[in-house]
């Protein structure tokens, strides 16, 4: 993605938070050991290939796309759970640390949230330890104007949404909600104060009718301390309703990025546009919904990456408008479309809608 | 005529904690041809109901009430009786495609199973048929020598479909069959469910906590909460003009993209539905509601008329008897 | 952040049940409490475990005669040289269960050996635990390189046969109380180790511990907060099974006459009776009473093993 320019829309962004640049991930293929004797070799995936996105302060930023297009993998890369294996990631502007002490430090900056609450709370702790364990790592309380572990820890669990904070110190996770679980996975971040959460599909497994709170919880931090947050999901409705800015994925790269009312409203990737049919919607008027398999990373296509599946070369039209050779032979990069707004596909050098 | 007729079904778990009444007086009906959206959050009942039309609940569970599928009463039938009618009145597509198939057996011998248990055919036909039901399902008749392993999640659900319809059943009950899946492979199956549905005049009773799913495959929606039916009618109708306070919830939950309504501020409901143990007094959802008035936590309302082959368990409907403080 | 208040801009969250607790002074004492309330709620169903109560009723009698029986033997009951008795004499009312070929007073050697029995089995257990606990997690949770070399070193005790390389261990470090301690130890920890291990590669792989290093925590701490009690029940059903076999293991190498000649065991005096030929003799009081007494000792604490496991697996099984 480029960098911020002193363009109108462009300039409402804060100063960069999270820079992500050419970020590469791969994942070693694995065979067996007799297989491995036979000379056989693993196929290596391209998780992510090449990505660039940049979290600005007090921003939400959506990073979409079916499974396997490397989106959790970019979200990992960046909490620093996994080394990259090319590609920087600057945290206001200092590179990425791969030292422990260096690591720890951007761990109190940089807090993440979970998928799936019940898994990601020991279930032999109770919520206070769970909460305190961020600040029992990080050594706070500490310092002048220190509280006391349970003030901090009812202060995260109160900012959380659960009230009163003392009524569940005790509790263990099971005995917790769904929606209340995940609150509690929240609690436990914002107890170091952080100044970015990396939101991985943070409602997907719950309950339709919680989510909106938790989407709700997320958005009052951003508002009220300027938190930036990064949300990993698959459903462009959630996107929608939260997110300023929206990075689509496909195949380990992105394929458009751009505030969210125009990547959404006027896509202008293929992809994104298939994206948006699935989003259910009443009255269903029949659109047509991409078929076959999610992409497998283990075999790239060549050229344009959405080639295979792709409606635009599918239905003739890539051919009849002389794009085809492209599609399906030169690698694209993103390309700037309006102020903000990127895409990488050859139908936008023609000026051509998907 | 209904293929599916539930009356007044009362089911009760037995535990160790005592009774926990998990549906409370649900009356369901569903016709040849005919797809029922049944939504609600999890532990609402909705999933017990689909275990009580085929009898697959645990031995101890108490049920009250009727069940009639395809003529059959289902809960006074024999257990040999009953073996004849699973699958062959009813079945079931689950939400763990996964896990319901056995890893170390073909895929079709795995869909000819039920075909040749119920003895309609011999092998050799019976492989035919499910070479047919693949097809049907959108997979090539090659795959019936596949393991399950060798599928994707969205196949592996194709073939829990072709599975169920490997008897011809007049019902089938999907259980969230989409819910693991992935958003384009989502689209997909419910494409196909649809597809299916239409074309062999099936009747669907399709359960999902996800309302906008159902609003795309549904002809008729019932909203389930704390173990009772609180609105039902015509799918677009109760998604676009919900009358229960509920049913708006979960409605606003589904931003439609493009809505400035939605943008930038996710709606949601508050609270956690209540435990079947202790219900709340009067209307279930009141303390959860956003319309709540003082008679709600007295009055327990019932499915009252809310308009054109509209039913909803709200005192504010049109059809509620008038109760002081309470405006429509 | 700092500016924020926490008061409350929205109604609080309803928890479906009002936990009947006080609000706590302090979180970490109350932390406690709660985990007394759990251990009762495991209490009331060990409770109702008939095998389990009678290996726990037959196990703290035996602990007893272990702690407070010998004070009740006079030292010159079982010294070689003061002993008052003569020898191999059959049961009486005066010597209940015989005297030995020095006449000492079997029923004095049983209650002087159920200590030095008991001991061997309770420090060898510990030796086994922490050897089994600390390679089965290092194994489990760092994998790799380490996971094939410790790995490997656990198969490598597992097959070879126990006895043999006690024997040889046992003639090389001399024949002390200590000595047979960690012999046991070390020859009994790789059953252990496999099973931590085994453990500690389903829980390495459990979001939480994910999240645990998400938010900043280091290998040491991942394994003390998350690892080590997940774990635990594991390693805990094992011990009470492990102090068994450990008694067990000190009876067969004092009856291979290696156990420690200055310190007189159960395993001891069935060795020294052998010696004097007391089996082709017919001094029979001489060795079944303390044949009977490990038979019961190791059967006490494998029915409170079994009880204990059948409580926590299905558990474990249930998560």
């Amino acid at each position: 993605m480029s960098d911020p320019q002193p363009e109108p829309d462009v300039a409402e962004l804060g100063v960069p938070v999270v820079e992500v640049e050419r970020l590469e991930v791969n994942f070693k293929g694995r065979v067996g050991f007799f297989a491995g004797l036979l000379g056989r070799k693993g196929s290596d995936a391209k998780a992510v290939d090449g990505v660039s996105i940049t979290l600005h302060e007090g921003e939400v930023l959506a990073l979409a796309g079916e499974s396997g297009c490397g989106k959790t993998t970019t979200a990992r890369a960046i909490m620093g759970l996994l080394i990259p294996d090319a590609g920087t990631i600057r945290y206001r502007g200092e590179p990425l640390a791969r030292s422990r002490r260096g690591l720890r430090g951007y761990r109190r900056q940089v807090q993440m949230v979970f998928q799936d609450p019940t898994a990601a709370l020991n279930p032999r702790q109770t919520i206070y330890e769970i909460v305190a364990e961020g600040l029992r790592i990080h050594g706070v309380p500490g310092g002048p104007d220190a509280k006391t572990e349970d003030e901090l820890v009812a202060r995260a669990l109160s900012r959380a949404g659960l009230r009163p904070p003392e009524r569940f110190y005790l509790l263990y996770p099971h005995e917790l909600s769904g929606g209340q679980r995940q609150r509690v996975v929240i609690a436990g971040a914002l107890v170091v104060d952080p100044s970015v959460i990396v939101a991985d599909e943070p409602v997907s497994n719950l309950d339709a009718s919680v989510r909106g709170e938790i989407l709700a919880l997320l958005m009052k931090l951003r508002e009220e301390f300027r938190i930036s947050i990064l949300i990993v999901t698959h459903d462009l409705g959630l996107a929608w309703t939260v997110a300023d800015r929206v990075a689509v994925m496909y195949l380990g790269r992105v394929v458009e990025v751009g505030p969210a009312e125009e990547v959404l409203q006027r896509p202008k990737h293929p992809y994104t546009k298939a994206l948006l049919n699935v989003v259910p919607e009443a009255g269903g008027t029949e659109r047509p919904i991409l078929q076959g398999e999610p992409p497998d990373p283990t075999r790239i296509p060549k050229g344009c990456r959405f080639h295979p599946r792709c409606p635009v070369v599918a239905s003739g039209r890539a051919e009849r408008i002389g794009i085809l050779n492209r599609c399906v032979g030169e690698d694209l990069a993103l390309e700037e479309l309006a102020p903000g707004h990127d895409v990488a596909c050859y139908l936008t050098g023609l000026g051509e809608e998907p | 005529m209904s293929v599916l007729s539930v009356r007044d079904l009362g089911i009760e778990y037995q535990t160790t904690g005592g009774g926990v009444p998990a549906v409370r007086g649900v009356d369901l009906e569903v016709d040849r041809g005919e797809v029922l959206g049944l939504a609600g959050e999890s532990g609402c009942g909705k999933s017990t109901i689909a275990g009580a039309i085929l009898r697959l609940l645990p031995v101890k569970t108490r049920i009250t009430g009727r069940i009639e599928l395809d003529g059959n009463d289902i809960l006074e039938l024999t257990p040999g009786k009953l073996r004849a009618v699973r699958w062959t009145a009813g079945s079931i597509v689950f939400q763990g495609a996964m896990h319901a198939m056995n890893p170390v057996q073909r895929i079709g011998e795995q869909i000819m199973e039920p075909i040749l248990v119920h003895g309609q055919s011999g092998e050799r036909e019976a492989r035919i048929r499910a070479g047919t039901l693949l097809e049907q399902v959108g997979l090539p008749t090659r795959r019936l020598d596949d393991y399950p392993h060798e599928l994707s999640g969205g196949q592996k659900q194709r073939i829990m479909i072709a599975m169920a319809l490997a008897c011809s059943p007049s019902l089938i009950v999907a259980d969230e069959p989409t819910t693991a899946l992935d958003v384009m492979v989502q689209a997909q199956v419910l494409q196909l469910l649809r597809t299916l549905q239409h074309d062999l005049g099936l009747a669907l009773l399709f359960i999902t906590h996800d309302l906008s799913v159902l609003v795309e495959v549904a002809d008729r929606l019932a909203i389930m909460y704390a173990g009772k039916i609180v609105e039902q009618g015509g799918a677009e109708a109760v998604f676009h003009s919900p009358a229960h306070p509920y049913t708006k919830a979960l409605a606003a939950a589904f931003p439609a993209i493009g809505d400035m309504r939605f943008r930038g501020r996710p709606s949601g409901l508050g609270g956690d539905p209540p435990d079947p143990q202790q219900i709340p007094s009067g209307c279930p959802f009141h303390p959860r509601c956003a319309e709540v008035t003082p008679a709600c936590s007295s009055v327990t309302p019932e499915l009252w008329t809310a308009g054109p082959a509209r039913l909803a368990a709200c005192v504010h409907v049109s059809g509620a008897p008038a109760l002081e403080g309470v405006s429509r | 952040m700092q500016t924020l208040d926490p008061t409350p801009s929205e109604p609080p969250v309803l928890v479906g049940e009002p936990a009947n607790l006080v609000p706590p002074k302090s979180p970490r004492r109350i932390g406690w409490a709660r985990r007394r309330r759990a251990l009762s709620a495991f209490w009331k169903t060990y409770r109702r475990s008939r095998m389990g109560m009678v290996g726990l009723v037959m196990m703290i009698l035996f602990i007893l005669l272990a702690v407070v029986g010998p004070f009740f033997v006079p030292a010159k009951d079982v010294s070689v040289a003061f002993a008052t008795g003569k020898p191999f004499q059959p049961p009486t009312v005066h010597w209940l269960l015989g005297t030995d070929n020095f006449g000492r007073s079997v029923l004095s050697l049983i209650v002087v050996g159920s200590r030095i029995s008991l001991i061997v089995g309770f420090a060898a257990t510990v030796v086994t635990m922490v050897l089994g606990a600390g390679i089965g997690i290092a194994s489990g949770f760092y994998g790799g390189k380490t996971d094939t070399l410790l790995n490997a070193l656990t198969n490598w005790f597992l097959v070879i046969p126990w006895i043999a390389l006690a024997i040889v261990m046992a003639s090389i470090l001399g024949p002390t109380l200590l000595n047979i301690i960690l012999i046991i130890g070390i020859t009994s920890w790789a059953g252990t180790a496999r099973l931590v291990r085994a453990q500690a590669l389903t829980v390495k792989e459990r979001p939480y511990v994910e999240r645990a290093r998400a938010l900043g925590g280091g290998d040491l701490h991942t394994i003390a907060h998350h690892i080590l009690p997940n774990v635990m029940p594991v390693i805990f059903a094992n011990t009470v099974l492990t102090v068994a076999l450990s008694i067990l293991a000190e009876t067969t190498l004092s009856l291979l006459g290696l156990g420690d000649p200055n310190s007189i065991s159960w395993g001891g005096i069935i060795n020294e009776a052998f010696q004097a030929g007391a089996l082709s003799a017919g001094y029979w009081w001489w060795i079944i009473p303390p044949g009977v007494m490990i038979v019961l000792v190791v059967l006490a604490f494998t029915m409170c093993g079994y009880a204990l496991d059948e409580i926590i697996n299905p558990r474990l099984r249930a998560r």
